[in-house]
């Protein structure tokens, strides 16, 4: 993949402990699997960085590479890429996505008490 | 631009024999699909890696020429 995409998105990694690649803002999301990902996150009060691809062409196909997934969004935790708009979901219905956040500590606020 | 229901179904077979496959056009586009895919190769894996499975099966067509395939994997 490019270098120049390479070295964007892991700066982007290492500078933000979650991150949401997506389209659109998570104020303002610009497609519908987007939007879900970003409200699961904000329900959760997580902070997260939204890294709007359509702003940046290099990496919207960088990212594609970088973790050999041909779909946008794409969430990661401390680097680690957890998944799309369906495996979020389907981890955030299961309290699996709410585990992961513990596992990497990433404080969030977890509603069903 | 989408893919036809029945090509989808056809790649994922072809790459995953024993698949049973349940798959809806969502809007009727042939571009936004939601499939639940059943099948033995899924067993031990996560589900990122049997997701890339079915992606695998698409060559490459998924987050082009077909926009939209929300998937729903499970072992059999």
């Amino acid at each position: 993949m490019d270098e120049n995409a390479k070295k964007k998105i892991n700066h982007e990694l290492e500078k933000n402990e979650v991150c949401l690649f997506m389209k659109g803002t998570p104020e303002v999301p610009q497609c519908g699997f987007s939007l879900a990902v970003a409200n699961i996150l904000k329900h959760l009060e997580v902070s997260f960085k939204g890294i709007n691809v359509l702003e940046d062409s290099q990496i919207r196909d960088g990212i594609k590479a970088y973790s050999d997934w041909p779909t946008i969004p794409q969430l990661y935790i401390k680097s680690e890429f957890i998944g799309g708009c369906d495996i979020v979901k389907e981890m955030f219905e299961k309290g699996e996505l709410q585990a992961k956040l513990k596992e990497k500590e990433i404080k969030f606020q977890s509603k069903n008490k | 631009m989408g893919l036809k229901l029945e090509e989808i179904k056809s790649l994922i077979k072809e790459a995953i024999p024993d698949a049973e496959i349940s798959i809806q056009d969502l809007v009727g586009d042939d571009n936004h699909y939601s499939a639940t895919i059943k099948s033995k190769v899924f067993i031990g894996k996560s589900k990122i890696e049997q997701h890339k499975l079915v992606y695998k099966a698409l060559r490459g067509k998924m987050g082009n020429e077909l926009h939209a395939l929300s998937l729903n994997t499970m072992e059999s």
